[in-house]
């Protein structure tokens, strides 16, 4: 069988596995596993922007809480279902991550870092803001009613969820693979290796760079919704810095400018933390820096790289063994 | 008007903290060309280190002469030790290898000293000075040392070989290479420098903001756009872009948007220079070539 084949039956018994896994776990662990997509498809938007393209962005936890909170708006004062919110989320993120991108154009390198780090710091502080308080509820911020199973269905409302957030996550990642390994990707890696060079070969930079931020940011903005439906609810405080420190810490431990990436990266912020937690409070994030540190000398490619290698080790290995 | 001078002196003193933790970024962006985001908590740390010795009885001058001498030292070896093997790499790398150094000085200063909130001992008196309304001893206190630490700087980057050197290492370090300069050494120097005026500003702004892990990430924001309204090439411009960042911000707070929404001023102000002029007030305008 060609290598092809091989990957498609992997990844047809990886989804079926996936597909399995909430009638096989407790309650609590499918609420985490279905974090553990909503943080997959965060990753693949961010991977889109920083990885493939190049532009380091510290601040998606604000995009993340923008769709959170567009969500649960729509939900508390316009009665929309879940469901629906979903494409306006996006939809907005896309707008804001556009005009952020517009003024990113300008700035390089540490400059964006900082700018996007300055962003994400100041996000808590936007949201509780007195004017829009009526909205967002200020500082208590607003609780959402998990949703129901629908057609009758025999499963609990987290089965449920977890197999709706599935459903966005194929979805999401099928448009992510076939905008990555195109024309467009192609571009995004050009611009992010030689700028000057792709200008030269009649890539429009300032239109892909916008353009990757915007869709960076709607991959986000749809997993912030689905992560205040997930979670039940939204406060500013839950989209502190950290947030989006997590977010490149998922990243790079998952693999840059990788789409299977995403998920090593985000298994890994969401389960490193709970085991970590038992130590010690502050224990998550030293493990962080620790792992961070080790990778970025170790591993630069990520769990994804160590795992292109390996494979193509034992491939390398059988095709020596065959004549 | 009483109120308008209070805002602006106590403005100036903030202004002076940030200028010091702004002379703190300016001085590794010009030698390496990177902005270090964990110098706010590497500040944080060397002033944890402090309040233990105050608490284990020493001096205050002592204590702070000795955190400043002890930062300096880790600053160094920082440089050496894990900033030196992604000198090279790609930005990615060096930004997360900052957000690394970032994450465990803030959970490690966490894990010793604990969150909870503890008050910081000012060395100056309670008594604000000559008897006047509009500044605090302390607030006059932190602007004259944060003079004097320009000054000695200047002093040194100006007038010794040392600094002669370092200047060189940053400016052309091929060039200084064949000089005879070692220019590894100078950039770890520069590093020791910028983790002990890091140290200084973390031991002024503590008795204000009051000592805990988190205390340095709204400061380390303004110190940004001190840094950038300045010019992040320039010490003066530095300074005196934090001396403008603090006034700025006490003023817009006081009469403008309220409190509530004082870091989002560092974000607009950070921004808005970043997009409409790049190079700060007093930065070199910098051309590629192709």
């Amino acid at each position: 069988m060609s290598p092809r084949a091989w990957k498609r039956i992997g990844l047809g018994l990886l989804l079926a596995g996936a597909v399995a896994l909430p009638f096989l776990v407790s309650n609590y662990r499918v609420f985490q596993f279905n974090m553990v997509l909503v943080y997959a498809i965060v990753l693949l938007g961010l991977n889109i922007l920083t990885g493939y393209n190049g532009q380091i962005s510290l601040g998606h936890g604000a995009f993340y809480a923008i769709g959170a909170y567009v969500a649960a708006i729509l939900m508390e004062h316009f009665g929309w279902p879940y469901w629906a919110t979903l494409p306006v989320a996006g939809l907005v993120c896309f707008v804001f991550g556009f005009l952020f991108g517009l003024p990113a154009l300008r700035l390089r390198g540490h400059y964006l870092a900082l700018a996007t780090f300055a962003l994400a710091v100041a996000m808590p502080q936007i949201l509780k803001y007195k004017h829009i308080e009526q909205w967002t509820g200020g500082v208590q911020g607003i609780v959402i009613l998990k949703p129901e199973p629908p057609f009758g269905l025999k499963i609990t409302p987290d089965q449920w969820l977890y197999l709706f957030t599935l459903a966005i996550l194929v979805l999401m990642f099928a448009i992510g693979w076939n905008l990555l390994r195109g024309r467009v990707g192609r571009a995004l890696v050009a611009i992010r290796d030689h700028p000057v060079a792709a200008e030269a070969m009649g890539v429009h930079g300032a239109l892909y760079k916008t353009l990757a931020f915007g869709v960076s940011a709607l991959f986000t903005g749809v997993a912030g919704a689905l992560g205040a439906v997930v979670v039940q609810f939204v406060a500013p405080d839950s989209f502190a810095a950290g947030l989006s420190i997590n977010f490149l810490i998922g990243i790079v431990i998952g693999g840059v400018a990788s789409i299977s990436g995403a998920v090593y990266g985000a298994l890994f912020i969401q389960f490193v933390p709970n085991f970590a937690d038992e130590i010690s409070k502050a224990a998550p994030w030293a493990i962080y820096g620790v792992f961070l540190l080790a990778f970025v000398y170790l591993m630069p490619g990520g769990v994804a790289g160590f795992v292109r290698l390996a494979w193509g080790r034992l491939a390398g290995a059988r095709g020596k063994t065959k004549p | 008007m009483e109120a308008f001078l209070h805002q602006v002196f106590s403005g100036l003193a903030t202004g002076g903290i940030y200028a010091s933790l702004a002379l703190a970024l300016v001085m590794i962006y010009q030698s390496t060309n990177h902005i270090n985001f964990a110098q706010g908590e590497m500040a944080m740390f060397s002033t944890y280190l402090a309040w233990s010795m105050i608490n284990g009885g020493m001096p205050y001058w002592w204590a702070f002469l000795l955190t400043v001498l002890v930062s300096f030292v880790v600053g160094i070896v920082i440089e050496r030790i894990i900033i030196r093997p992604v000198e090279d790499a790609p930005l990615l790398s060096v930004v997360t290898v900052f957000v690394a150094l970032l994450v465990i000085f803030n959970s490690v200063a966490g894990w010793i000293f604990t969150y909870t909130i503890k008050t910081f001992p000012s060395p100056f008196p309670e008594q604000p000075p000559f008897g006047n309304r509009y500044i605090s001893s302390h607030e006059l206190g932190s602007i004259g040392i944060t003079l004097v630490v320009l000054v000695a700087l200047y002093l040194f980057f100006r007038f010794t070989p040392l600094g002669l050197a370092m200047r060189a290492a940053a400016q052309n370090p091929v060039s200084s290479r064949l000089a005879g300069i070692r220019v590894g050494w100078m950039l770890a120097l520069g590093w020791g420098l910028a983790a002990a005026v890091g140290a200084v500003a973390g031991l002024l702004i503590a008795p204000v903001v009051y000592l805990e892990p988190n205390m340095m990430s709204g400061v380390l924001l303004y110190a940004f756009a001190a840094a950038l309204v300045g010019g992040i090439d320039n010490p003066f411009g530095a300074v005196l872009g934090g001396f403008m960042v603090g006034v700025l911000e006490n003023l817009i707070g006081a009469y403008v948007i309220g409190t509530e929404l004082k870091l989002t001023v560092a974000l607009v102000l950070i921004v808005g220079v970043l997009l409409f002029k790049p190079s700060g007030m007093f930065g070199k305008v910098f051309v590629s070539r192709v």
